[in-house]
């Protein structure tokens, strides 16, 4: 992927960008909120896909890092009166904090043990939600009032229960992280995480510290997955722990499975190709997780690398 | 009721957990021992004994234990069958490759759990017991039914350890655990041999729950608890040893159930759970097991 022209990477990431702004203004009202509600989930598991993608470790406790964005900036609101930015730097601030720690903990472990270690310390941090229901709210969860989701800068005032503002913010989050994990993809660290992906043992040899780039990685993917989890808490109001249990961790595994494990693109095709089918069988069944359920083991028998991996593979070899 | 007789129910309580407990994580720990094979859809095997077990016993007319006994010997076979079916379809196709493996089976979660909640319903449903012999002690009645759930649980054990140790099917299972490339060459069928252990598997946690429906109501959902605990009592007792599962079993169990009586339970659970993972982190062979090869 290194032969590449960037400019081309570049100008198809951007095309992409302004292609969904367009979309803001042709599409229907319920459409409209769907993709504003696709683009936060998409960071979300842009953020994964950042360490199951390009490092190969396989977590299954993501929902804490969304959890942690979520009720970091939702708590900061309802408990605290912070203002949206703050809220928003605290959830973020809570993700970091959290992936920190649990990747000093998790990375002393490596396969199998790494998937069961991060699924357990996601089901001690949905339990204590639970448990510290006088605060979060517990299994109900809380909805953010609505005058409190409103930016102010001076004297103008942006309304992010507005539709349309909503969509605009969902949309300039997803940008830049998409940017951001263009930009990281294309640096040597992000080499050497796919150098960690291929062979560890060799990486170490070659002189990387191994252990700091996937701490490294780890704090920027949970941080990633933060700042979905604070958008959405922001932007659609409700802080549930629904958001923190085992199901928000495999979702993202399927999406970027389904997309195309580290490709950059891949998260947003997997994210709305999946709520698409659920959209669309909706009408049939609303057994939805049966759909979930086939379509990971369709994708691990059938197509292990996901759409954008295929058509990386067979057509276009430069896509980053 | 004094402290003593409290306790002594909750010891109670905590055996007959402990008994289930240690046929599901018995069936969880074979899998990974011989097929290095995580399961996540154990628990959903577990429910749908559960499942099966009610269908049958509404199925069959005349006394309770005609029904149970039939459900006994049904509801495990029908569960093998699935899972060996399963196993067949995906897990050999991915050549029991770790990562894909569980993501297939959290896949094979997900397609259980929704059929079982598609043609069984959200309710849940109870399963009469096959006898209801009250064990009348100086404090308190006991269910003389919970008792035969440890007795049972123990002959079981005991059986299946006889055949891994006493039996040319144990010695294969043990030869192919051990090392399955050189099980191979010496003619063993590994590709059978994970079959059978995977089915086996499901069978046992099947059986646990057929046990333990009488006492605790079939739901959709009951496979998500089961889950958890196996994972942290196969953690405890050492993947793939079978020793070290009873003994965690035990100890799980009886901790679960006394832990519960005097605290809350989501706090014991967030207990529990912490401490495995920091298990996990700082002693990957658990707490009984030997060092991984």
């Amino acid at each position: 992927m290194s032969e590449a022209s960037p400019a081309k990477a570049y100008a198809l990431h951007l095309g992409v960008i302004v292609l969904l702004f367009v979309l803001s203004f042709l599409l229907p009202d319920y459409y409209h909120g769907l993709l504003a509600r696709i683009m936060v989930l998409a960071v979300f598991a842009m953020g994964y896909n950042m360490l199951f993608g390009y490092v190969g470790l396989l977590s299954l406790g993501h929902a804490m890092f969304f959890g942690a964005g979520l009720y970091g900036a939702g708590l900061a609101i309802i408990q605290l009166g912070w203002s949206v930015p703050a809220a928003f730097a605290a959830g973020l601030a809570c993700g970091a904090a959290l992936a920190l720690i649990i990747g000093l903990l998790a990375l002393r472990t490596t396969g199998v043990a790494f998937m069961i270690v991060t699924m357990m310390f996601a089901q001690v941090f949905y339990l204590a939600i639970l448990y510290f229901a006088a605060w979060t709210g517990g299994d109900q969860g809380q909805v953010v009032p609505q005058p409190a989701r409103v930016l102010t800068f001076g004297a103008t005032s942006l309304d992010l229960t507005n539709p349309t503002m909503r969509y605009m913010t969902a949309l300039g989050l997803f940008s830049l992280v998409l940017l951001i994990t263009l930009a990281v993809v294309r640096s040597s660290y992000g080499r050497v995480l796919v150098a960690i992906r291929e062979n560890e043992e060799r990486t170490r040899m070659l002189g990387y510290d191994t252990f700091s780039n996937k701490l490294a990685a780890v704090v920027v993917s949970g941080t990633i997955c933060a700042a979905s989890g604070a958008a959405y808490a922001l932007l659609f109001g409700y802080v549930g722990s629904s958001f923190a249990s085992v199901q928000y961790s495999i979702l993202p595994l399927l999406w970027v499975l389904l997309g195309g494990a580290a490709t950059t693109l891949g998260p947003l095709i997997g994210t709305l190709f999946m709520y698409y089918v659920i959209d669309l069988t909706s009408g049939y069944t609303s057994a939805y997780l049966l759909i979930v359920g086939i379509a990971l083991i369709l994708l691990v028998l059938f197509f292990p690398k996901g759409i954008l991996g295929t058509i990386r593979q067979r057509w276009l070899g430069w896509l980053p | 009721m004094h402290f003593g007789p409290h306790l002594l129910l909750a010891t109670l309580e905590g055996l007959v957990t402990s008994a289930v407990l240690a046929l599901t994580a018995l069936g969880l720990s074979l899998v990974f021992g011989v097929m290095r094979v995580v399961n996540v859809a154990h628990g959903e095997f577990f429910m749908l004994g559960a499942v099966l077990a009610w269908a049958i016993t509404t199925a069959i007319s005349g006394h309770p234990a005609l029904g149970f006994l039939a459900a006994l010997v049904i509801a495990p076979l029908i569960v093998g069958a699935i899972a060996l079916v399963a196993e067949r379809l995906v897990l050999r196709r991915l050549n029991y490759n770790p990562e894909a493996t569980i993501v297939a089976t959290i896949g094979m979660l997900y397609i259980i759990q929704q059929l079982a909640l598609t043609f069984y319903g959200p309710e849940a449903r109870p399963v009469e017991p096959p006898f209801s012999y009250r064990i009348l002690l100086p404090w308190f009645g006991y269910s003389g039914y919970k008792l035969s759930i440890i007795a049972a649980s123990a002959l079981l054990l005991i059986a299946t350890w006889l055949v891994l140790t006493r039996t040319k099917i144990g010695l294969i299972m043990r030869a192919t655990q051990y090392d399955s490339e050189t099980a191979q060459a010496f003619g063993i069928p590994v590709g059978r041999v994970y079959g059978g252990v995977f089915a086996l598997g499901a069978m046992l946690a099947a059986i646990a729950a057929v046990l333990i429906v009488p006492i605790s109501q079939a739901h959709y959902l009951m496979g998500q608890d089961p889950l958890l605990l196996s994972f942290i009592v196969v953690i405890i007792g050492g993947l793939g040893s079978l020793r070290g599962t009873v003994v965690a079993a035990v100890l799980i169990g009886l901790s679960d159930g006394i832990i519960s009586m005097f605290f809350s339970p989501t706090l014991a659970k967030i207990i529990a759970t912490l401490l495995v993972a920091m298990v996990l982190v700082f002693r990957p062979q658990g707490l009984f097991g030997t060092a991984a090869r």
